[in-house]
């Protein structure tokens, strides 16, 4: 049995005290318990940003990459150990902004991978710039007359390409985000679950007082349907009066990555296989070639 | 007439198929029994330019290709006006006489052949595109060269797509074999298929590190297209399922090297092969490798630059740049093979000195070693001497005996920690870009800073006794020293054996396969030399600073190459005069 003392160790955080990271690290620890996860099972990978540092605050097996790079990393490790599981997490400034690139190759892949995304709209570890979800006319500290650019539509554009598990989460709502993430975990697919975190420090307009009027579920919306693709689409970009948290869409997905590889599509994880010197039939087959 | 060392050009536009044409020919030479060495010189465009496919054959082995051309093939006219006055006394030169002969370009101790091939390949063959097979036809016919040995090749080659093809191509080239016939008398050349020579081999350096690497255990290979990088990717792609090594083709150069440090991590040898440009989008990521020591085999197969530079054409100008490739210090290796032989196994090699030190190896080959073919005995590629060593690579029954925390980042005497794979219970961790203690736990104080990047860099001493040493050819105490690097090696050694058969021990071969660490026993090679003289690809001389930084050598002179062109032994030689 897995439990919370699995996951426990004597690390502290250095998130600003109501920081919305502490419950996304609550709410993941008590989804993996509830799904049986162990921390050896588990491989975290995430970017560079105050959240990145999650996997140090939990015993688990992490990888804590470059800005922007926590995709390309996850995927490489889940084609190599494709039993383990892999979750990536990081921040707006990291995946939204330096990996917005690899963030949509790794969607239209739909490799076996869950994505949580501690989204703030803002730059938290940099002191509190702007960032590729802050609202257009957002005044930080490089953009004194505030933003000119319009937000990027995250949700909107995993739809786009190919995702079959988008969702968003709130820590304010604790128990919804567990049973969302838990959702995404079991999700045998690609799922992204972008979670709204509040910023206590460098983006005090949209922390909890804001949200909290905002936020609503779609699960309690009538005659939503997650399966309406298009109108997923379009629910993906509604903000302001209302904030929708949720499962947005959700499809059987087909065939994952690692599933299409055709080396990896029977037998064990590559890296459970041994490593020998090619066989002399082998040998012989490679320099037939040649002749 | 002269029967040994024969330079055969086939040149056209890009398209009408001059590679494989090349190849084949050059396979067929091969089994005919002959040495040869090919170079293909392309343009970097699918249409149009200029393309030609120089194959040079002889009786023993070849390390170059040479200036003088024997036989022409020219596809069009362009061919005659770029390679006229490379044609020796003699030779002969094969056209299309659907177009005339300009006064210009005539010559009256070459030899011009007319041939309808366009006409004829249609007429025959029944396409156009076959005017090559009628060329080599010719050739043959000339050369007086095996054609069932041609014909066999063609057979291979075509089998798959049907008898009819096979039937048109060979009614093609026995085309081109009989037109040759009535001038044969006028032309001294030759090149007989030996008889009763063994069976060898053909490859390219691409080919020869890719089976290399294959055989070192390499299983996973990630990068993004770029000449001349991407033939590694395409033969791992093309073969890799086969031998269970996975290959992935992936949206850019930094998700290649990313994702073959999260595969590296879990325990995979991984691969990333590249071109200089495609490097660049891959330092930063060097460096999350160096600092969280995780094993990287880097290819970079190198190209005049900067930014787009001459993409199919060759060079050794990023020395320096991989060497201080991304922020900070780390240890890393280099290695440049010079020979087919020693792309191979430093292809192996470099898979057990990646996870031997935990860090990147960096393989640094270039255009002319992954595009030139050469012969070589069947047995040329050691397969038997490959060994797998993984390093301080911690077994599952290790880990079941761990008592306290794992640390993956363990102060050692040697700067190795041992190692362990994700997915056991007792060893969890996380692979850290930050500065780290042991565990590792993100810790910024001065002390742990200095400890930890220590012992990093503490593994550069045991890497250096690992780094190939310096390797001489020709005879010792020689009054000239010709000292290099990578690819060059073999113009430099065809340069040498002629400055020795001019006279007898003039001249001899200082060259480097391993780069950095810089091998330990450089200084005392080095100094053994009388007058040095450094043959390298790149304008300022790179190794030439490199030796100098290293061991505080001056060395005498320098001949230096950066038109993208390969070095040739007769370019070396005439370099000498003023170096």
């Amino acid at each position: 049995m897995v439990t919370r003392d699995d996951y426990r160790i004597d690390e502290k955080p250095t998130w600003c005290s109501g920081c919305g990271d502490y419950g996304i690290l609550n709410a993941l620890t008590y989804a993996l318990v509830e799904h049986a996860i162990a921390p050896h099972e588990l491989m975290i990978v995430t970017g560079i940003g105050c959240g990145s540092k999650l996997p140090q605050y939990m015993r688990v097996n992490g990888m804590h990459t470059l800005h922007g790079r926590p995709w390309p990393v996850a995927q490489g490790a889940k084609l190599a150990n494709h039993a383990m599981r892999v979750v990536i997490v990081h921040g707006d400034g990291d995946g939204y902004g330096e990996g917005l690139g690899h963030f949509v190759h790794a969607v239209r892949r739909n490799p076996g991978i869950t994505e949580l995304v501690q989204n703030n709209l803002i730059y938290g570890l940099t002191k509190g710039q702007f960032s590729p979800t802050s609202e257009k006319g957002w005044k930080t500290s490089t953009s004194p007359e505030g933003s000119t650019e319009a937000p990027t539509q995250p949700l909107a554009l995993a739809i786009t390409h190919g995702a079959t598990f988008v969702g968003r989460g709130y820590p304010g709502e604790l128990k919804h985000l567990r049973w969302l993430i838990g959702e995404a975990l079991e999700h045998p697919g690609y799922a992204l679950v972008d979670i709204l975190q509040p910023c206590v420090t460098f983006n005090k307009p949209r922390a909890y007082d804001y949200y909290g009027e905002r936020v609503y579920k779609l699960e309690d919306e009538e005659g939503y349907d997650p399966g309406n693709r298009t109108a997923a689409w379009e629910r993906a970009q509604e903000w302001g009066d209302r904030i929708p948290i949720g499962v947005f869409y959700r499809a059987t997905p087909g065939p994952t990555f690692e599933a299409l590889d055709p080396v990896l599509k029977e037998g064990p994880p590559l890296v459970k296989r041994p490593l020998e010197k090619l066989t002399s039939a082998q040998v012989e087959s490679l320099l037939a070639e040649l002749q | 007439m002269i029967a040994n060392d024969i330079t055969v050009r086939i040149g056209g536009e890009a398209g009408m198929g001059l590679e494989s044409s090349g190849a084949g020919f050059a396979k067929a030479l091969v089994r005919g029994g002959l040495h040869i060495f090919g170079v293909p010189d392309f343009y970097s465009r699918i249409r149009g330019g200029h393309n030609f496919f120089t194959l040079r054959a002889a009786h023993d082995p070849l390390y170059s290709i040479a200036d003088p051309v024997h036989l022409l093939l020219a596809l069009d006219m362009e061919t005659i006006r770029r390679h006229i006055s490379d044609i020796v006394p003699g030779g002969a030169v094969v056209f299309d006489s659907k177009d005339a002969l300009p006064n210009d370009l005539q010559r009256d101790d070459v030899l011009f052949i007319p041939a309808a091939l366009t006409q004829l390949a249609r007429d025959i063959g029944g396409l156009e595109l076959m005017r090559n097979t009628l060329a080599l036809g010719i050739a043959a016919g000339l050369l007086e060269f095996d054609l069932s040995t041609m014909e066999g090749i063609i057979r291979d080659n075509f089998a798959r797509k049907g008898e009819e093809v096979v039937t048109s191509n060979l009614n093609v080239i026995r085309a081109g074999a009989e037109l040759a016939a009535p001038y044969r008398a006028d032309y001294p050349f030759r090149l007989h298929a030996v008889p009763d020579a063994p069976q060898r081999i053909m490859l390219n350096g691409t080919q020869a590190f890719s089976m290399g690497a294959l055989a070192g255990g390499c299983r996973f290979v990630s990068g993004y297209p770029m000449t001349p990088g991407s033939p590694v990717l395409v033969w791992f792609a093309q073969n890799g399922a086969h031998y269970g090594a996975v290959a992935k083709h992936v949206e850019d150069e930094i998700s290649a090297i990313n994702m073959a440090i999260g595969a590296a991590v879990m325990g995979a040898r991984t691969l990333v092969p590249t071109s200089g440009g495609g490097y660049a989008l891959m330092v930063e990521a060097t460096g999350f490798a160096g600092m969280s020591e995780t094993p990287v085999v880097i290819y970079n197969a190198q190209r005049p630059g900067p930014a787009t530079g001459l993409p199919t054409r060759t060079l050794q100008a990023d020395l320096l740049f991989m060497l201080h490739a991304a922020q900070d210090e780390f240890p890393r290796m280099i290695l440049a093979p010079g020979t087919l032989e020693e792309a191979f196994h430093l292809g192996w090699q470099a898979f057990n000195m990646a996870e031997r030190y935990q860090t990147p190896v960096m393989v640094l080959s270039d255009q002319y070693l992954a595009d030139a073919f050469r012969s070589l005995e069947a047995d040329a590629l050691d397969f038997d001497a490959v060994a797998l060593d993984r390093g301080a690579l911690l077994t599952n029954a290790d880990l079941d005996a761990l008592t306290e925390r794992y640390k993956r980042y363990q102060i050692t005497k040697s700067g190795i920690s041992p190692r362990a794979l994700p997915g056991h219970p007792n060893a969890i961790w996380v692979t850290e870009s930050n500065e780290h203690d042991e565990y590792p736990r993100i810790v910024e104080s001065a002390q742990n800073r200095s400890d930890q990047h220590s012992k990093r860099m503490r593994k550069a001493v045991p890497m250096a006794e690992d780094v190939p040493a310096p390797t001489w050819y020709g005879p010792e105490d020689a009054p000239l020293t010709l000292v290099c690097w990578g690819s060059t090696y073999g113009p430099a050694r065809e340069a040498v054996d002629r400055l020795n058969a001019q006279e007898a021990g003039a001249a001899n071969l200082l060259h480097f396969s391993g780069l950095e660490p810089f091998p330990p026993t450089a200084e005392a090679e080095l100094r053994k030399a009388h007058k040095t003289v450094v043959v390298e690809g790149n304008y300022t001389g790179q190794m030439e600073f490199l030796i100098r930084a290293r061991t505080g050598i001056s060395l005498d002179g320098h001949v230096r190459r950066f038109d993208g062109r390969p070095f040739r032994p007769e370019f070396i030689l005439a370099g000498l005069q003023e170096a």
